[in-house]
């Protein structure tokens, strides 16, 4: 009896510890800044704000910064499909072909990651400057225009983010496809599958939880990511990030800055919901 | 085939109604949390919001000041010489931090303390004018008694004296200044002399950068267009924009930045800029080719100011520190490290005794001519703030 009794409560005593920490840290300041987002629009910091329930706010941000909003998920949307196409096959002969190279390979995609997020992405002002050697090479092949740049256009804003998030679609394909059976891949084989069949009709629909998890990883910060755009974009390229910065920050108007975060935060939800109905795995669907 | 015929199990519709009313119950709890939410005013006085001085007791002191704007000793980085000086004769221990980066973010830092009257531990932060001015509207600064600063009464440079925040000189006290004008790199470009030519100059394109704070980028397009950046009317500010819209959408600009633009003046990826005179001065050290120019229609004058903030408990010994660095000997000590221009009167002459060279760098020591074409942006309330701020906003793009 008393065993049983104890059997019950301890799950919840497992949970405890995550569910408070998501209770303080994110759930309180979720309801905050969903309040925030309905304050009176005419408040301000000296005089207070009241909740007048003003949905208002949410078309007018709308109205205001609607173009940021749909470029940050157009980058987020081209940067993850580039570190797909990018990260698929880095992490295909990671996991399948490299041997003993595999884990310095591995080690090779997360290395980036021992440096600041914020010194990479200088870093690239420097690889993309102006006298650089990227421009001159490309100034020379006549895929730009003599007196063209990199710097400060979309093109660095999206190679920059592709760039940072790389890891994050790398090490869920990795993961998935190392798993893969080579059993089922050679059975294939002998049943006179092409390797381009094969890869289609078995390496693809078995590695999905990879694609799922990595596009994920990817889209996400990436759609919320601001630093890229401010350092390697112009105004022309700035993204929603840029403007919740600037709402909170620099122009004091609280109420817009919460109503895009919340925003942003339900589109990426509905997005992912969207995502994971179509591709999630099997078992959920 | 094999599926059970569905039995009229009360199971599924049970769990379903309580799933209904769990959410609706969330609801509801939400909703009613939310409806409590709201914030009170954040603006303080002298009645609501008391702060006593232990100076008597306690000789220390906590200096809060942006990065690389104290003198250091040449070849021992961790040793400040006026700092040291003056807390032998003091006696009086300073704890210095450099955990000023960025007016905005500071502000967001303390803002939530100061609005509850609660102390941010620190006795003395530098905030620029603007800054300094919102702080001091909202009743967050504690008022300095004047006849503990001397020196400061002698020697703070007229042009700073009187300014609309601090009519009394006792809220705010200037600790270092410079210009916002306009700055170019000669190894890429010829020589940029008005606003106009880095709006409009061709060969320019997409090769400038402004300066993404509000005043200093607009107050140089007002004075450009002949109107006072100390007194302009929102007709006048909105042609000024104007101008800077179409240099934004014609790719004039390439971005507008903080203290980052340095690097790629230096580098020669922007030819010309909106500059700060600070940082010009020591891009110019290492390559002559940098220069700063101070265009005929106006440049703008900063400052950086010291402020002590409402429940330091060293307000004293502030008084003392603030005082001490007005001494014409020390300022000029300090000046010929940081750089920006100095605000104290007298200290050019000490500068001769240091580095004649730098008394005469009107980028210190402006003189009468540059004094008389620097302005001061217009003190602005929070409602005509808020609106200049979202319109520069929207075509900043942020």
């Amino acid at each position: 009896m008393s065993r049983s009794g104890r059997g019950r409560v301890v799950p919840y005593l497992l949970l405890l510890p995550g569910l408070l920490w998501l209770v303080l840290f994110f759930l309180a300041p979720a309801v905050q800044l969903a309040a925030t987002s309905l304050y009176d629009p005419a408040g301000s910091l000296t005089s207070g704000y009241a909740m007048t329930w003003s949905f208002g706010n949410y078309p007018d941000a709308v109205a205001a910064y609607g173009a940021q909003l749909g470029r940050s998920f157009g980058y987020a949307g081209l940067a993850t499909l580039l570190a797909l196409l990018l990260g698929y096959p880095l992490a295909y002969v990671i996991a399948l072909r490299a041997g003993r190279w595999q884990y310095l390979l591995l080690v090779c995609v997360v290395a980036p990651m021992f440096t600041s997020f914020l010194v990479r992405t200088l870093a690239w002002k420097t690889v993309l400057s102006d006298g650089g050697a990227v421009v001159g090479l490309l100034r020379d092949l006549h895929l730009l225009a003599p007196d063209g740049r990199l710097l400060a256009t979309p093109a660095a804003v999206v190679t920059s983010l592709t760039y940072c998030y790389l890891p994050f679609m790398v090490l869920p394909l990795y993961a998935s496809l190392q798993r893969l059976d080579p059993r089922l891949l050679e059975a294939a084989g002998d049943l006179f599958a092409r390797p381009a069949q094969v890869f289609r009709r078995v390496t693809l629909p078995l590695s999905m939880p990879g694609v799922v998890a990595g596009t994920l990883l990817t889209f996400i910060p990436a759609t919320g990511d601001y630093v890229n755009a401010e350092l390697l974009g112009t105004p022309n390229e700035y993204m929603v990030g840029n403007v919740i910065d600037a709402a909170f920050l620099v122009r004091l108007d609280y109420p817009q800055g919460a109503a895009l975060s919340v925003l942003l935060m339900v589109a990426i939800l509905a997005l992912v919901i969207g995502w994971l109905r179509r591709a999630g795995p099997a078992e959920a669907g | 085939m094999r599926d059970r015929p569905h039995p009229l199990s009360p199971r599924l519709p049970r769990r379903t109604l309580l799933r209904g009313v769990a959410g609706s119950a969330a609801l509801l709890v939400t909703g009613s949390l939310l409806g409590a939410c709201g914030t009170k005013g954040a603006r303080q006085t002298e009645a609501s919001c008391v702060s006593e001085d232990l100076s008597g007791t306690e000789k220390t002191l906590v200096f809060s000041n942006w990065p690389q704007y104290l003198d250091v000793a040449e070849g021992d980085e961790s040793r400040r010489p006026t700092l040291e000086a003056f807390q032998r004769r003091s006696g009086i221990q300073v704890s210095y931090t450099e955990d000023i980066n960025d007016n905005n973010e500071f502000f967001g830092k303390i803002r939530n303390q100061l609005a509850a009257c609660q102390p941010i531990d620190r006795d003395i932060i530098v905030l620029s004018d603007w800054m300094a001015a919102r702080v001091i509207d909202l009743g967050w600064v504690q008022r300095l008694d004047a006849g503990r600063l001397p020196n400061v009464g002698r020697n703070l440079l007229t042009s700073l004296r009187g300014r609309s925040y601090d009519p009394d000189n006792v809220l705010a006290i200037p600790w270092q200044s410079g210009l916002a004008g306009l700055a170019y790199n000669g190894r890429v470009t010829g020589e940029v002399r008005t606003v106009e030519e880095l709006l409009t100059r061709p060969d320019l394109k997409g090769r400038v950068t402004a300066l993404a704070e509000m005043r200093d980028t607009m107050g140089l397009l007002l004075a450009a267009g002949g109107h006072d950046p100390a007194n302009f009317t929102p007709a006048q500010f909105d042609e000024a924009l104007e101008k800077l819209r179409r240099a934004v959408e014609s790719g004039q600009i390439r971005r507008f930045t903080g203290n980052d633009y340095a690097a790629e003046l230096a580098r020669g990826d922007i030819a010309a800029c909106v500059a700060w005179s600070g940082d010009v001065i020591q891009l110019a050290a290492e390559d002559q080719r940098v220069r700063f120019v101070a265009p005929d229609s106006g440049v703008m004058l900063y400052s950086d100011n010291m402020l002590v903030p409402n429940r330091a408990t060293h307000r004293g010994n502030a008084e003392a520190l603030m005082d001490y660095y007005y001494e014409p000997a020390v300022a000029a000590q300090l000046a010929a490290y940081v750089n920006y221009i100095c605000p104290v009167q007298g200290a050019q002459a000490e500068m001769e005794k240091l580095d004649p060279a730098l008394a005469t760098n009107p980028l210190i020591f402006p003189d009468p001519a540059l004094l008389a074409r620097s302005k001061v942006f217009m003190a602005l309330d929070e409602t005509r703030e808020r609106e200049y701020e979202s319109k520069f906003q929207q075509v900043v793009g942020g």
